[in-house]
């Protein structure tokens, strides 16, 4: 079905609790959106997708190649990189540091060039500065490179974390609600910049997003998911307008309402 | 300004010790001008060129006065050492080690085995090997600590914070325990009497032993602080720095968590091996009672007294500590002895009628523990912080 990325019956149970059921979900291209109520199990999703959690059921292919049981440091070496919800940056690093470990799985030196010092250390180590300040850039950090993180205001510590996961250099981007905490302004920003990179980088990306507004303008494709079920996927109108949906969000007198 | 006075303050420091080579203070103050030539606002030559004279020419001379102060000098580079090494692996990577001279004693042992006739009770014949073999035997006592390292990590590079912080200092606990009672079956360690004589290396015989001995300490001193900075500016150090402030999200980045942390082990491990058997060769006897739990404590009160992730901070710490130890109480002691012992009042109080406890030598942890206090409410970060890398990215 998908050529890039592919999860088939994904199933994750918490003790009693099930997060996730027997979600099928595919990308090959442009920007998905994965939206529900909270507590959906969104989250949960992106954790089994990025190898924080093993799914109790379920296949996940990234290329065609199965990335269940692999540790996250090695699917994001496969190309696929993650946002967190709650901003994980390192927070006592400067901005460019921050880019600059995005970059480990691409480092190719040895403890020896390390203490060496030779040439094949300076060359590596001045690209990886260009290219941070590149990514940084990107996302109009590129004078804050040398800021500690943590002294970041909040939008561009977002903006940080984008340029952090786009350091590595994915084929696929799972960003966890990029827009939140943003005002309505920042979040078009943002997604006119996510458009660019989807663009220029030939990147694919998934959102999990609560924006409606955001979502419906900037998805090719929504998937839907309710008490960890996927309850409808198709383009945004459609997903829109599907009664199921209504439902999840509004309840069911609202659907009938709609309905009729 | 602060060049005159820098340069004013060292030479008058370092000629007032000469003159006063039983004065305490007046070393302290030549070693606080090192400190203040390290901060002071000059050229970077001239604060180089200055350190460079102090540590090579005045330090020396000071210790043909005072031999004793050569020999402090000596401890405070073997305890920088392994406070920098200390450094990587709790400033750095933020895994709390607290069994850290269990590594130290790994490397100990090995030259004392190999160093002293006590070879022969293991091996038959053809101990202790010939002095020279004391220099092969800092890359033996490297790779074997580091090796210990790896095998310690591997099982507990699970747990993290409180757990680690015990597992760690029971495997302390453990290799002391081992060189305690490993005299029967087999007699490996020699068990509580201990290793003697242990050989000491050849130096060259233009200086007296001593000289030489702390040349040879200086040197692998600057060997350790250049490996941890080339180590800490690279992908390597980023790595670890980034397990530090949030592990989850440094393994998301692509940073393999297991083998990071191993070699932030093996790295640590490997700085007290070397210095394990430099401090064989230079104490001669070697007992399990030299690597107490105590001493894992000592060296991270170094680290965290100096600044986490800081190799000035880890130098100045170990610095402190040591010169606290081994001077500052001891001196305090000596002078309260004279008084007491001249029968001064103060205050109406006859001195001579202090308890003899009241020593304070005897005091040191407690000292420690209240400077450690002291530390954590008013400079959490250290005397010297880490500071962050400022760079122009180039286009």
């Amino acid at each position: 079905m998908s050529a890039l990325f592919e999860a088939r019956g994904v199933t994750k149970h918490f003790g009693g609790l099930t997060a996730v059921h027997d979600v099928t979900f595919g990308v090959d291209g442009g920007i998905s959106s994965i939206i529900g109520p909270n507590g959906a199990g969104k989250t949960t999703l992106f954790n089994v997708f990025t190898g924080l959690y093993q799914p109790d059921a379920g296949e996940i292919a990234f290329r065609g190649q199965p990335l269940v049981g692999l540790r996250p440091d090695q699917i994001t070496t496969l190309g696929v990189c993650r946002t967190f919800q709650n901003i994980r940056l390192f927070s006592n690093m400067t901005a460019a540091e921050n880019v600059l470990v995005g970059m480990h799985s691409r480092i190719t030196l040895s403890v020896g060039d390390v203490l060496g010092r030779g040439a094949r250390f300076r060359d590596q180590e001045a690209g990886l500065w260009r290219r941070a300040a590149e990514l940084l850039e990107r996302v109009g950090l590129r004078a804050k490179a040398n800021e500690v993180a943590r002294n970041l205001p909040y939008g561009e510590q977002r903006r940080l974390e984008l340029a952090r996961a786009l350091a590595s250099g994915p084929a696929l981007l799972l960003l966890d609600e990029p827009t939140a905490g943003m005002t309505q302004g920042e979040a078009v920003t943002l997604m006119a910049l996510l458009r660019r990179l989807v663009g220029e980088l030939s990147l694919a990306i998934i959102l999990i997003e609560h924006n409606m507004r955001v979502v419906m303008e900037v998805s090719d494709r929504v998937a839907v998911l309710d008490h960890g079920e996927k309850i409808a996927e198709g383009a945004p109108r459609e997903v829109q307008s599907n009664p199921r949906v209504i439902e999840a969000y509004l309840g069911r007198r609202a659907a009938a309402r709609a309905g009729s | 300004m602060h060049t005159v006075a820098a340069v004013v303050l060292i030479a008058a420091s370092g000629v007032g010790v000469t003159v006063f080579p039983r004065s305490i203070l007046v070393f302290l103050v030549f070693q606080a001008s090192l400190v203040f030539v390290y901060l002071a606002r000059i050229p970077e030559w001239l604060r180089w060129s200055l350190l460079a004279i102090a540590l090579l020419v005045m330090m020396p001379t000071i210790g043909s006065y005072n031999g004793y102060y050569l020999e402090v000098a000596t401890q405070v580079g073997i305890f920088a050492a392994l406070a920098l090494g200390l450094n990587i692996v709790v400033g750095l990577a933020g895994l709390l080690d607290l069994g850290y001279v269990a590594f130290f004693a790994v490397g100990a042992y090995s030259w004392a085995i190999f160093g002293s006739p006590h070879g022969n009770v293991l091996f038959g014949g053809g101990f202790p090997l010939p002095a020279w073999w004391f220099y092969p035997f800092l890359l033996i006592g490297l790779g074997v600590a580091a090796g210990t390292g790896v095998l310690l990590g591997l099982p507990v590079l699970r747990l993290r914070g409180d757990y680690l912080a015990i597992v760690t200092l029971g495997f302390g606990e453990v290799i002391r325990v081992l060189a305690n009672n490993l005299d029967k079956p087999i007699n490996v360690t020699n068990g509580p009497k201990g290793i003697t004589p242990i050989s000491r290396p050849p130096l060259p015989p233009d200086v007296s032993y001593a000289v030489g001995f702390y040349f040879l300490v200086l040197l692998i001193v600057l060997v350790v602080v250049l490996v941890n900075r080339r180590l800490e500016d690279s992908h390597i150090g980023r790595a670890w720095e980034a397990i530090r402030e949030d592990q989850l999200a440094a393994q998301a980045m692509g940073v393999p968590l297991v083998r990071a942390k191993l070699l932030a082990f093996a790295c640590g491990a490997s700085f007290a091996g070397v210095m394990g058997v430099v401090f064989s060769a230079k104490q001669i006897f070697i007992n399990p009672e030299s690597f107490t739990f105590l001493e894992s404590i000592g060296v991270l009160a170094m680290v965290i007294l100096g600044g986490m992730g800081s190799i000035p901070g880890a130098i100045i710490g170990a610095t402190v500590v040591t010169v606290l130890n081994l001077q500052v109480l001891k001196g305090l002691s000596l002078w309260l002895n004279e008084l007491k012992n001249a029968g001064v009042t103060l205050f109406g109080y006859n001195l001579a009628n202090l308890p003899t406890q009241l020593e304070p030598a005897k005091y040191e942890r407690m000292i420690f523990g209240i400077i450690l206090v002291l530390m954590m409410i008013f400079r959490p970060q250290g005397i010297f912080p880490a500071r962050r890398r400022q760079r122009e990215l180039g286009e």
